[in-house]
Protein backbone atom coordinates (compact mmCIF):
# COMPACT_ATOMS: atom_id res chain seq x y z
CA UNK A 1 0.00 0.00 0.00
CA UNK A 2 0.80 3.32 -0.85
CA UNK A 3 1.37 5.86 1.72
CA UNK A 4 -0.98 7.95 0.86
CA UNK A 5 -4.21 10.02 2.46
CA UNK A 6 -7.20 8.36 0.12
CA UNK A 7 -10.32 10.76 0.85
CA UNK A 8 -12.17 7.69 -1.04
CA UNK A 9 -11.86 4.36 -3.40
CA UNK A 10 -13.63 3.15 -7.06
CA UNK A 11 -13.12 -0.04 -8.32
CA UNK A 12 -12.90 -0.20 -12.05
CA UNK A 13 -12.62 -3.69 -12.80
CA UNK A 14 -16.24 -4.73 -12.99
CA UNK A 15 -16.82 -2.69 -16.02
CA UNK A 16 -15.70 -1.52 -19.41
CA UNK A 17 -14.52 1.30 -21.81
CA UNK A 18 -16.10 3.90 -21.76
CA UNK A 19 -17.66 3.38 -18.21
CA UNK A 20 -13.99 2.65 -16.20
CA UNK A 21 -13.67 6.42 -17.06
CA UNK A 22 -16.83 7.47 -16.37
CA UNK A 23 -16.99 5.74 -12.96
CA UNK A 24 -13.71 7.60 -12.13
CA UNK A 25 -14.83 10.81 -12.97
CA UNK A 26 -18.02 10.28 -10.91
CA UNK A 27 -16.04 9.05 -7.80
CA UNK A 28 -13.53 12.61 -8.73
CA UNK A 29 -16.59 14.60 -8.35
CA UNK A 30 -17.38 14.29 -5.27
CA UNK A 31 -14.03 15.32 -3.87
CA UNK A 32 -12.39 18.46 -3.15
CA UNK A 33 -9.36 19.77 -5.03
CA UNK A 34 -6.21 17.75 -3.92
CA UNK A 35 -7.98 15.56 -2.27
CA UNK A 36 -6.76 11.58 -3.17
CA UNK A 37 -8.88 8.34 -4.99
CA UNK A 38 -7.69 4.87 -5.43
CA UNK A 39 -8.85 3.76 -8.58
CA UNK A 40 -8.53 -0.27 -8.61
CA UNK A 41 -8.01 -1.22 -12.30
CA UNK A 42 -7.12 -3.74 -15.06
CA UNK A 43 -4.28 -3.68 -16.95
CA UNK A 44 -4.60 -3.54 -20.92
CA UNK A 45 -6.82 -0.92 -21.96
CA UNK A 46 -8.22 0.03 -19.05
CA UNK A 47 -4.26 0.68 -17.86
CA UNK A 48 -3.36 2.56 -21.21
CA UNK A 49 -6.53 4.58 -20.79
CA UNK A 50 -8.07 6.24 -17.71
CA UNK A 51 -4.77 7.23 -16.22
CA UNK A 52 -4.33 9.08 -19.37
CA UNK A 53 -7.85 10.63 -19.23
CA UNK A 54 -7.15 11.69 -15.74
CA UNK A 55 -4.52 13.76 -16.48
CA UNK A 56 -5.91 15.25 -19.73
CA UNK A 57 -9.12 16.35 -17.28
CA UNK A 58 -6.30 18.03 -15.30
CA UNK A 59 -5.95 15.46 -12.43
CA UNK A 60 -2.93 14.81 -11.09
CA UNK A 61 -1.67 11.04 -11.19
CA UNK A 62 0.50 10.61 -8.20
CA UNK A 63 1.58 6.54 -8.36
CA UNK A 64 0.38 3.49 -9.94
CA UNK A 65 1.19 -0.19 -7.70
CA UNK A 66 1.07 -3.24 -9.85
CA UNK A 67 -0.79 -5.61 -7.55
CA UNK A 68 0.86 -8.46 -9.40
CA UNK A 69 -2.43 -10.18 -10.58
CA UNK A 70 -3.46 -8.25 -13.60
CA UNK A 71 -4.54 -5.27 -11.74
CA UNK A 72 -3.24 -2.12 -10.29
CA UNK A 73 -3.70 0.61 -7.84
CA UNK A 74 -3.92 4.20 -9.14
CA UNK A 75 -3.82 7.15 -6.96
CA UNK A 76 -4.88 10.72 -8.64
CA UNK A 77 -5.65 13.71 -6.82
CA UNK A 78 -8.11 15.98 -7.68
CA UNK A 79 -7.06 18.74 -9.83
CA UNK A 80 -9.61 22.05 -10.20
CA UNK A 81 -12.91 22.00 -11.14
CA UNK A 82 -13.58 23.37 -14.60
CA UNK A 83 -16.25 25.67 -13.56
CA UNK A 84 -14.60 27.61 -11.31
CA UNK B 1 -24.87 15.26 -79.15
CA UNK B 2 -23.64 14.52 -82.93
CA UNK B 3 -19.94 14.74 -82.05
CA UNK B 4 -18.03 11.48 -81.70
CA UNK B 5 -17.86 11.42 -77.41
CA UNK B 6 -14.07 11.58 -75.81
CA UNK B 7 -14.23 9.29 -73.10
CA UNK B 8 -10.49 9.57 -72.43
CA UNK B 9 -10.63 13.52 -71.95
CA UNK B 10 -14.00 12.88 -69.95
CA UNK B 11 -12.35 10.21 -67.93
CA UNK B 12 -9.66 12.49 -66.69
CA UNK B 13 -12.27 15.25 -65.58
CA UNK B 14 -13.45 12.72 -63.41
CA UNK B 15 -16.84 11.90 -65.37
CA UNK B 16 -17.04 8.15 -64.91
CA UNK B 17 -19.17 6.41 -67.72
CA UNK B 18 -21.53 4.46 -66.19
CA UNK B 19 -23.24 0.62 -67.72
CA UNK B 20 -26.03 3.39 -68.78
CA UNK B 21 -26.25 4.81 -71.94
CA UNK B 22 -25.13 8.26 -72.00
CA UNK B 23 -24.77 8.42 -67.90
CA UNK B 24 -21.92 9.47 -65.68
CA UNK B 25 -20.57 8.98 -62.48
CA UNK B 26 -19.20 12.68 -62.02
CA UNK B 27 -16.23 12.08 -59.45
CA UNK B 28 -15.95 15.73 -57.54
CA UNK B 29 -12.03 16.77 -56.26
CA UNK B 30 -11.33 15.61 -52.64
CA UNK B 31 -8.60 15.75 -50.08
CA UNK B 32 -8.71 14.05 -46.96
CA UNK B 33 -12.18 13.38 -46.73
CA UNK B 34 -12.89 16.61 -45.71
CA UNK B 35 -16.07 18.55 -46.44
CA UNK B 36 -17.95 21.53 -44.91
CA UNK B 37 -21.58 21.10 -44.50
CA UNK B 38 -22.19 23.54 -47.28
CA UNK B 39 -19.98 21.47 -49.34
CA UNK B 40 -22.52 18.44 -48.64
CA UNK B 41 -25.44 20.66 -49.08
CA UNK B 42 -24.14 21.83 -52.28
CA UNK B 43 -23.68 18.53 -53.51
CA UNK B 44 -26.80 17.25 -52.03
CA UNK B 45 -28.70 20.07 -54.47
CA UNK B 46 -26.45 19.04 -57.87
CA UNK B 47 -27.30 15.53 -57.22
CA UNK B 48 -31.16 16.25 -57.06
CA UNK B 49 -30.81 19.05 -60.10
CA UNK B 50 -28.55 16.43 -62.74
CA UNK B 51 -28.09 13.20 -61.09
CA UNK B 52 -31.14 10.53 -59.46
CA UNK B 53 -30.68 12.12 -56.08
CA UNK B 54 -28.43 10.17 -54.42
CA UNK B 55 -24.41 10.46 -53.93
CA UNK B 56 -22.00 7.81 -53.57
CA UNK B 57 -19.07 7.87 -51.43
CA UNK B 58 -16.49 5.61 -52.97
CA UNK B 59 -14.04 3.29 -51.07
CA UNK B 60 -11.01 6.09 -50.92
CA UNK B 61 -13.01 8.78 -49.73
CA UNK B 62 -14.54 10.14 -52.62
CA UNK B 63 -17.71 11.75 -53.27
CA UNK B 64 -19.32 10.81 -56.89
CA UNK B 65 -22.85 11.85 -58.41
CA UNK B 66 -24.53 9.03 -60.81
CA UNK B 67 -26.69 9.30 -63.54
CA UNK B 68 -25.42 12.64 -64.79
CA UNK B 69 -26.11 13.01 -68.15
CA UNK B 70 -23.69 13.46 -70.68
CA UNK B 71 -24.96 16.75 -72.50
CA UNK B 72 -24.69 18.70 -68.88
CA UNK B 73 -21.04 17.98 -68.51
CA UNK B 74 -20.50 21.76 -69.24
CA UNK B 75 -23.35 23.05 -66.99
CA UNK B 76 -22.58 21.08 -64.01
CA UNK B 77 -18.98 22.34 -64.03
CA UNK B 78 -20.23 25.69 -64.16
CA UNK B 79 -22.59 24.94 -61.18
CA UNK B 80 -19.88 23.33 -59.18
CA UNK B 81 -17.33 26.26 -60.01
CA UNK B 82 -20.18 28.81 -58.44
CA UNK B 83 -19.98 26.79 -55.03
CA UNK B 84 -16.50 26.19 -55.10
CA UNK B 85 -16.22 22.69 -55.73
CA UNK B 86 -14.70 20.84 -58.89
CA UNK B 87 -14.51 17.69 -60.63
CA UNK B 88 -11.77 15.15 -59.72
CA UNK B 89 -9.86 12.93 -61.94
CA UNK B 90 -9.42 9.23 -62.69
CA UNK B 91 -6.99 7.25 -65.07
CA UNK B 92 -3.08 7.05 -65.13
CA UNK B 93 -2.40 10.13 -62.87
CA UNK B 94 -2.37 11.37 -59.19
CA UNK B 95 -5.29 10.50 -57.32
CA UNK B 96 -7.40 11.32 -54.29
CA UNK B 97 -4.87 12.08 -51.13
CA UNK B 98 -6.87 10.33 -48.37
CA UNK B 99 -6.19 11.09 -44.80
CA UNK B 100 -7.80 10.11 -41.51
CA UNK B 101 -8.98 12.83 -39.26
CA UNK B 102 -5.15 13.74 -38.13
CA UNK B 103 -4.26 15.53 -34.42
CA UNK B 104 -6.14 18.27 -35.05
CA UNK B 105 -9.36 15.70 -33.92
CA UNK B 106 -7.98 12.35 -33.05
CA UNK B 107 -6.42 11.64 -29.58
CA UNK B 108 -4.14 8.55 -30.96
CA UNK B 109 -2.37 11.00 -33.72
CA UNK B 110 1.16 12.61 -34.21
CA UNK B 111 0.78 13.94 -36.98
CA UNK B 112 -1.80 16.94 -39.00
CA UNK B 113 -2.82 14.67 -41.56
CA UNK B 114 -5.02 16.90 -42.72
CA UNK B 115 -3.07 19.83 -43.20
CA UNK B 116 0.16 17.15 -44.94
CA UNK B 117 -2.77 15.70 -47.23
CA UNK B 118 -3.43 19.59 -48.48
CA UNK B 119 0.01 19.85 -49.21
CA UNK B 120 0.50 16.87 -50.87
CA UNK B 121 -3.46 17.66 -53.03
CA UNK B 122 -1.46 20.96 -53.95
CA UNK B 123 1.59 19.28 -55.19
CA UNK B 124 0.85 16.61 -56.98
CA UNK B 125 -3.07 15.53 -57.83
CA UNK B 126 -3.85 14.86 -61.30
CA UNK B 127 -0.28 15.01 -62.24
CA UNK B 128 0.01 12.58 -65.44
CA UNK B 129 2.36 9.39 -64.87
CA UNK B 130 2.31 6.55 -66.40
CA UNK B 131 -0.47 4.82 -64.63
CA UNK B 132 -2.78 5.46 -61.14
CA UNK B 133 -0.93 7.07 -58.15
CA UNK B 134 -2.17 6.84 -54.69
CA UNK B 135 -1.23 8.66 -51.62
CA UNK B 136 -2.54 7.94 -48.25
CA UNK B 137 -2.04 9.68 -45.07
CA UNK B 138 -2.47 8.13 -41.51
CA UNK B 139 -2.03 9.43 -38.36
CA UNK B 140 -0.48 7.19 -36.00
CA UNK B 141 0.54 3.33 -36.35
CA UNK B 142 -3.68 2.28 -35.68
CA UNK B 143 -3.28 2.33 -39.14
CA UNK B 144 -7.02 3.47 -39.75
CA UNK B 145 -5.93 5.18 -43.30
CA UNK B 146 -4.07 2.07 -44.20
CA UNK B 147 -0.79 3.36 -45.07
CA UNK B 148 0.79 0.72 -46.66
CA UNK B 149 -1.70 -0.01 -49.43
CA UNK B 150 -0.81 2.92 -51.53
CA UNK B 151 1.84 4.16 -53.78
CA UNK B 152 3.27 6.61 -51.01
CA UNK B 153 2.40 5.81 -47.44
CA UNK B 154 2.51 7.90 -45.07
CA UNK B 155 2.09 7.19 -41.32
CA UNK B 156 2.38 9.23 -38.20
CA UNK B 157 4.82 8.64 -36.02
CA UNK B 158 6.44 10.10 -32.69
CA UNK B 159 9.89 10.05 -31.63
CA UNK B 160 10.30 9.93 -27.84
CA UNK B 161 13.03 10.56 -25.42
CA UNK B 162 12.29 9.85 -21.42
CA UNK B 163 11.99 12.94 -18.96
CA UNK B 164 12.76 11.66 -15.47
CA UNK B 165 11.48 14.56 -13.11
CA UNK B 166 7.61 13.93 -14.56
CA UNK B 167 8.57 10.47 -13.89
CA UNK B 168 6.52 8.49 -11.01
CA UNK B 169 7.79 4.86 -12.13
CA UNK B 170 4.39 3.58 -12.89
CA UNK B 171 5.44 1.49 -15.66
CA UNK B 172 2.45 2.09 -17.92
CA UNK B 173 4.76 2.85 -20.84
CA UNK B 174 6.53 -0.88 -20.35
CA UNK B 175 3.39 -2.07 -20.78
CA UNK B 176 2.25 0.21 -23.18
CA UNK B 177 4.81 -0.81 -25.81
CA UNK B 178 4.14 -3.70 -28.16
CA UNK B 179 7.93 -4.12 -29.29
CA UNK B 180 8.72 -4.74 -25.61
CA UNK B 181 10.91 -1.80 -26.09
CA UNK B 182 10.88 0.09 -22.52
CA UNK B 183 12.39 -1.61 -19.28
CA UNK B 184 11.94 -0.02 -15.65
CA UNK B 185 15.31 -0.40 -14.11
CA UNK B 186 15.12 -1.36 -9.78
CA UNK B 187 15.66 2.39 -9.12
CA UNK B 188 12.28 3.37 -11.33
CA UNK B 189 14.31 4.59 -14.27
CA UNK B 190 13.33 3.62 -17.65
CA UNK B 191 15.60 2.63 -20.78
CA UNK B 192 14.22 2.74 -24.18
CA UNK B 193 15.98 0.28 -26.62
CA UNK B 194 15.98 2.26 -30.05
CA UNK B 195 17.16 -0.32 -31.85
CA UNK B 196 13.59 -2.04 -31.21
CA UNK B 197 11.29 0.96 -30.76
CA UNK B 198 9.10 1.95 -33.83
CA UNK B 199 8.31 5.71 -32.53
CA UNK B 200 4.76 4.87 -32.49
CA UNK B 201 4.09 6.83 -29.84
CA UNK B 202 2.02 4.57 -27.25
CA UNK B 203 4.60 5.06 -24.34
CA UNK B 204 4.06 9.04 -24.23
CA UNK B 205 0.37 8.68 -24.91
CA UNK B 206 -0.40 6.27 -22.13
CA UNK B 207 2.29 8.58 -19.91
CA UNK B 208 -0.25 9.81 -16.84
CA UNK B 209 2.53 12.77 -15.96
CA UNK B 210 3.97 14.02 -19.92
CA UNK B 211 7.81 11.85 -18.79
CA UNK B 212 8.41 12.31 -22.68
CA UNK B 213 9.63 14.46 -24.91
CA UNK B 214 8.08 13.84 -28.27
CA UNK B 215 8.61 14.75 -31.48
CA UNK B 216 6.30 14.26 -34.96
CA UNK B 217 7.89 11.89 -37.77
CA UNK B 218 6.73 10.78 -40.73
CA UNK B 219 7.40 7.00 -41.70
CA UNK B 220 7.16 6.36 -45.34
CA UNK B 221 6.27 2.71 -47.03
CA UNK B 222 6.69 2.54 -51.10
CA UNK B 223 5.30 0.56 -53.75
CA UNK B 224 1.71 -0.48 -52.07
CA UNK B 225 -1.61 -1.45 -54.03
CA UNK B 226 -4.35 -3.44 -52.95
CA UNK B 227 -6.48 -4.04 -56.30
CA UNK B 228 -6.36 -7.47 -58.38
CA UNK B 229 -3.06 -7.76 -56.61
CA UNK B 230 -2.21 -6.98 -53.41
CA UNK B 231 1.29 -5.31 -52.29
CA UNK B 232 2.39 -4.36 -48.96
CA UNK B 233 4.56 -1.15 -49.37
CA UNK B 234 7.55 -0.84 -47.83
CA UNK B 235 9.78 1.19 -45.55
CA UNK B 236 13.77 2.17 -46.69
CA UNK B 237 14.48 5.04 -44.83
CA UNK B 238 13.93 6.29 -40.71
CA UNK B 239 10.71 8.46 -39.90
CA UNK B 240 11.59 11.77 -41.33
CA UNK B 241 11.61 14.80 -38.81
CA UNK B 242 10.23 17.64 -41.12
CA UNK B 243 8.37 19.04 -43.79
CA UNK B 244 11.36 19.71 -46.21
CA UNK B 245 12.83 16.27 -46.10
CA UNK B 246 9.38 14.50 -46.62
CA UNK B 247 8.36 16.49 -50.01
CA UNK B 248 11.77 15.86 -51.08
CA UNK B 249 11.48 12.60 -50.40
CA UNK B 250 7.99 12.22 -51.81
CA UNK B 251 9.50 14.21 -54.58
CA UNK B 252 12.02 11.68 -55.59
CA UNK B 253 9.48 8.69 -55.10
CA UNK B 254 7.20 10.37 -57.76
CA UNK B 255 9.99 11.38 -60.29
CA UNK B 256 11.51 7.96 -60.24
CA UNK B 257 8.15 6.17 -61.15
CA UNK B 258 7.67 8.98 -63.68
CA UNK B 259 10.88 7.88 -65.25
CA UNK B 260 11.01 4.07 -64.90
CA UNK B 261 7.67 2.67 -64.88
CA UNK B 262 6.32 1.50 -67.81
CA UNK B 263 2.82 2.74 -69.39
CA UNK B 264 0.10 1.34 -67.06
CA UNK B 265 2.09 -0.45 -64.53
CA UNK B 266 2.09 0.29 -60.53
CA UNK B 267 4.80 1.32 -58.46
CA UNK B 268 5.19 -1.94 -56.92
CA UNK B 269 4.69 -3.63 -60.27
CA UNK B 270 7.61 -1.49 -61.13
CA UNK B 271 9.80 -2.46 -58.23
CA UNK B 272 8.90 -6.31 -58.69
CA UNK B 273 10.69 -5.73 -62.43
CA UNK B 274 13.24 -3.41 -62.12
CA UNK B 275 14.01 -4.60 -58.20
CA UNK B 276 14.44 -2.07 -55.35
CA UNK B 277 17.75 -1.25 -55.03
CA UNK B 278 18.20 1.82 -57.25
CA UNK B 279 14.80 3.09 -56.34
CA UNK B 280 16.04 2.56 -52.54
CA UNK B 281 19.28 4.42 -53.01
CA UNK B 282 16.93 7.45 -54.92
CA UNK B 283 15.03 7.75 -51.71
CA UNK B 284 18.14 7.75 -49.40
CA UNK B 285 19.90 10.60 -51.40
CA UNK B 286 16.56 12.13 -51.16
CA UNK B 287 16.03 11.79 -47.61
CA UNK B 288 20.19 12.40 -46.52
CA UNK B 289 19.53 15.91 -48.77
Amino acid sequence: MADFNVADKVDITDVVCPVTFVKTKIALEELDEGQILQVHLAEGEPLQNVPRSCKEEGHRVLKLENNGDGTFEMYVAKGPDDEA
Amino acid sequence: MAEKVDYATLKRGGFMRQKQKNRFSLRLHSVGGAFSSDDIRNIGDIADRYGNGTVHFTARQGVEIPFVKLEDVESIRADLARVGLRPGVCGPRVRTVTACQGSTVCPSANIDTQDIARKIDERYYGMELPHKFKFGVTGCHNNCLKAEENDVGIKGSCRVKWKEDPCISCGICVTACREHAIEMTDDGKIAVDYAACTSCGRCQRACPTDAWETHPAYTLTFGGQFGSTLIKGQECIPPIDDEETLFRVTDAAVGYFKDHANKGERMGKMLARIGRDEFEETIKEAYRG
